[in-house]
Parts: structure tokens; sequence; C-alpha cells
């Protein structure tokens, strides 16, 4: 134990040595570069400071808050409020619009469209497809086929309370597995096959068997005419997909027409109340709806059309 | 001081006690906490240990090893509770163990996909994802239609979890098995006390076979679950008896 003064300096480097020896080998006592040093008794000074300022320390109850009060949760509460300020004054105009005056307000109606098209993006391109394409089983939004109805209200109505949902109002259909089930036999479903083939175009594709096709008409008479109409024209009212358009949910092939009357698949979509306020169902409606195919409303004060093609499209500058 | 370190250098008693003082104090730091860390997971309502079957998806989301893709964790930032919902709370995944946060988003967040998708759009999902998801990069998983849970483990793993402190009753371990079987069959017969068990429980067919309940229906079953269970129409996260 040295006293500084007693320790040997090294000639060479001028430093002092620690006055440890091995076999005339001696150590330097260099000293901690300032810079690093006066670093690492900052960060200390730091890390107590912040101690101070942030929350820190779990305690017995609770946590030590910090001074600065900060808090993750109110932060991204106070960007949503800001996020929603913003966007208020719009979303109260959608709010308190009636559907034909969306329509008819271009600003309103291209707002909506932006909202829409980024909560589709998110939430529904999932299942319906990139622009509202569909995918079997989902059906496709950019035409103007319509199960539920494509008017304004009605695809509203479809977002809020969604297809064989858990919601009370949920759109209710439910198609029997006549194969499945055994309600049929194998020779019926054949038998009705061929008949839902010849309703429509698919006539020219498939070529259906006219005698099966005339005994599947009196099958079809007694077990599916009920919801899909005499003839195959569907019913919105019941959500049963017109059998003529030769648009098919299941895939319009003989095998998978077949396969549906055996299984009687349905599709479940979510209601979206649970995740949206009625603003943003509203702007989803409006998104779908420009998609392709929106509908008229019946008293038709929207310049919306029924047809296909150009006309069609009753948004039509967008963008 | 410098000289009073020079004494610890030179006797290796008096440095092996320092030692053991800074370890201990440096132990007690990192460990005291823990001791207090219930006082920072907040209470809610609604959340309930896993059913049999959701446990027996969670078995195998874990060894798929979905955790390496997709995180269960929405961060209090705007833009992730715009997209995904509200913000994931600790106490939601107070009975997962282990939890699968995760890190990594090649896919989307998984903490609020309950309810998100039908079991039909899940299943076409998991057989094929690039048939609804055509940019999708997910590997199929289609080989979970084809193979059954076993519901004899159902029992061994409600145990495995009440060891860790997941507060599974006598009741439900010895109903474990039946209870995976109920869950993916509406018919059953035990289906009242099954939803007594396991509040919100949904009970379905999750994966369109009602002949078989195979590992698709106990991944379906798990994922409909997964954030369903605190109802945020009533929970103030900002509460300030709630802020964490």
């Amino acid at each position: 134990m040295a006293a500084p003064e007693d320790r040997e300096i090294d000639a060479h480097s001028g430093r002092e040595t620690t006055g440890h020896e091995w076999d005339g080998i001696k150590e330097l006592d260099t000293p901690l570069p300032r810079w690093w040093l006066y670093i690492f008794y900052a960060s200390i000074v730091v890390a107590i400071i912040y101690w101070v300022l942030m929350p820190a320390w779990p305690m017995v109850n609770g946590y030590t808050h910090g001074l600065l009060n900060f808090s993750d949760r109110r932060n991204v509460a106070a960007d949503v409020r800001a996020l929603e300020t913003a966007r208020a004054p719009q979303y109260e105009r959608l709010r308190a619009a009636s559907n034909e005056e969306v329509v008819a307000d271009p600003q309103l109606r291209e707002f909506a469209f932006a909202a829409g098209e980024a909560a589709f993006g998110d939430n529904c391109r999932t299942c319906h497809g990139a622009g509202g394409a569909g995918a079997p089983g989902f059906p496709s939004l950019a035409d103007d086929v319509w199960i539920w109805g494509g008017t304004l209200a009605d695809i509203e109505h479809t977002i809020t309370v969604g297809v064989r949902s858990p919601h009370p109002e949920a759109r209710q259909s439910m198609m029997p597995a006549f194969g499945r089930d055994q309600l049929l036999t194998r020779a019926q479903i054949s038998d009705v096959t061929e008949h839902v083939l010849s309703l429509g175009p698919a006539r020219a594709r498939e070529n259906p068997n006219a005698t099966a096709a005339a005994r599947g008409a009196a099958i079809y008479g007694e077990q599916c005419a009920a919801c899909h109409g005499a003839t195959g024209a569907g019913d919105r009212t019941l959500g049963a997909p017109s059998l003529v358009d030769d648009i098919w949910l299941y895939g319009g092939s003989r095998a998978e027409v077949r396969r549906q009357i055996e299984l009687g698949r349905g599709g479940v979509m979510p209601n979206w109340d649970r995740r949206f306020d009625p603003a943003m169902i509203r702007a989803l409606a409006v998104y779908v709806y420009a998609l392709g195919g929106g509908e008229a409303a019946p008293p038709a004060a929207a310049p919306a059309g029924e047809g296909e093609g150009e006309g069609a499209p009753p948004q039509a500058p967008l963008r | 001081m410098w000289n009073f370190h020079k004494l610890l250098e030179k006797h290796t008693m008096i440095l092996i006690v320092g030692i053991l003082i800074v370890v201990s104090l440096g132990g007690l730091v990192q460990i005291t906490p823990l001791f207090f860390i219930e006082s920072t997971i907040e209470r809610v309502e609604g959340v309930r240990p896993y059913t049999p079957l959701e446990l027996a998806g969670r078995q195998i989301y874990i060894r798929e090893g979905c955790y390496t893709c997709h995180s269960q964790m929405i961060r209090p930032l705007r833009d992730e509770v715009e997209r995904y919902g509200h913000y994931s709370l600790a106490a939601e995944s107070m009975y997962d163990h282990p939890f699968q946060w995760g890190s990594k988003r090649t896919g989307p967040d998984l903490a609020r996909v309950g309810g998100r998708y039908s079991d039909e759009w899940q299943r076409d999902h998991l057989i094929n994802p690039r048939s609804v998801v055509p940019e999708s990069v997910m590997p199929p998983y289609a080989f979970l239609q084809r193979a059954d849970v076993d519901a004899g483990r159902a029992a061994a793993h409600l145990r495995a979890n009440r060891v860790v402190g997941v507060p599974y009753t006598d009741d439900m371990v010895a109903n474990a098995a039946g209870d995976m079987r109920t869950q993916g069959d509406p018919t059953a017969a035990d289906y009242d006390a099954f939803t007594a068990r396991y509040p919100n429980a949904v009970v379905r067919d999750f994966d369109g076979d009602p002949s078989r309940l195979t590992e698709m229906d106990a991944l379906i079953a798990y994922l409909q679950h997964l954030g369903t269970g605190v109802d945020f129409s009533t929970y103030e996260a900002e509460a300030p008896g709630n802020l964490r």
C-alpha cells in the first residue's frame, strides 16, 4: 500500500506503475480516458433523472408514476382523440346525411370512399379480395349481383349485422344439406343439378341432360323453389341467390353445383358494429357501393343504375 | 478510497465478501420488483382460462411456430389501434404460458383476430393461404385437417397449466377430455355444463367436418377466441385506476 508519491514512474511512458511486478514485468496504472469516465458518470445521472421523471419502479400498490406522469395509454388515447377530432366534421356529416345525400354530394362521397377503402383493405379484403373481387365462398362485391341487396342501405345493414353472425338481427339464411343429411337421394341430387344448370346461361357450358333436368324440375319445385323461386331468380329477402345469372358463390361447374346441393354451405360474415362506429360502416358501405354494382334505392333519388358496364357506377368521377 | 480498493485486491476473503455484497444488491434490484409485478397488471373482466380445445389449438400454434411470423401484441400506438383494434392489455395474456406476444410481423398481428373472419375463411386460409389472400407468403397447413386432436391429453395439459398458476378447477380437469369434444360439437349433451365452466366459449364445428375433432378444429377455436375476452365497450383502459 504504497502512497502515490512512492510509486515508480515508468520512464518510457511517464505513467505511474501500480507497483506490481512479475519477473520484471510491471503494470502501468493508466487512468480511464476522461471522456469515457464523464459519459459513464453522466449516464448514471441520466438514469436517476429518468427514475424521477418517468414511470420506473413497481411498488406494493401501483408503481412510481414519475414527475412527468408519462403514460403510453394516455398518449395513444390522445392521439386517437386527435384523429377523431380531425375526422369529426366529415364523420358528423356522414352520420347525419341520408344515403341519397351521401351519393349526391361529391365531397362527402369522396371522403367516405377514401375512409372506406382504408378500412376495407384492413378488414374486408382478406375475404372479399382486393377491390372486392371475391373468392369461392366469399361473394364478389365488384359485380352487380347481390345476395342481400345492393342499395347503400342494404350494404350498410349487411356490414352492421353481418351474415349468420352472432348479432341478433344478423342476416340469416340456411340452405339444407340435401346430400349430407340425406334429404334427397344421390340420383335425385343429380337430377336437380341438371335442372339448376339448365335454368340459366350455364346451360350452354354444361349441356345439362334434358330428361334428368325434367325429373329434377319436379324435385326443384318441392325443395328449392320456396327460396330460389320457381324460375331460379332467387329472393333477396331470404338471401337466396339467383340461379339464372351464372354467378356462382361456390362455383358453377356441374361438380361444384352438385356439391353445394349436397352440403348446403353458407358462409359467415362478422357483424362489424362491434369494431366500427356507424359513420365508418357508412363509409365502408359507400366504398363497396362504388366498387361496381351499387344499386339505386327503390325511390331512385340517386343517380345509380342496375345495369352493367360503363353506365352503371353512380360514382363516376370519384378520383 | 483508491487505497481501500488495493485492500480488496490483495485480500481474497475481503474480495469474496465484497463480490457477494455487490451481486446480492444487483440481484435484489432485479428480483424484488417481480414480487410486486401484480400491481402493474390491471384487473379486467372477461378473461378466462383457455378451454381444453383452445389450449390444444394453442399448443399447435406453438408447435407450428406461428409466433415466428405473427405477433399477439397490439402496441399502444395510433396506427396499430386503428388497424388491429384496442391495444393489448397485460391481463389478456395472464393465462398464457408461455405468452405469444412475439416480435416479428411477417404476417399480421393476431391479438384480436377472434371473430374477425369466419371459420370457413380460417379453414380455407389454413389449407391454402393463396386461395383467399393471393399475395400471402404463409405456408399451407392443410394437414391439420387430417390430424385428430388427442383428447386424452387434455387433462394433463390443464394440470400442467394449473402448476404454473392458471386457475383450472378440479371440475375442469376431470371433464377436460369431454369438454374438448363438446366444444367441437354443438349437439353435445353437456353443452350447458361446458359453457358454465367456460363462460363465452363458442361451441361450433370449427373445421366443417362434424364427424371428427381435428387439429384444425383446435387451432380455429383458439384463433376465434383470441382477444375476445375483454368487453371494450365497458372497460376503460384510460381510466385513472386502470392506467399502467
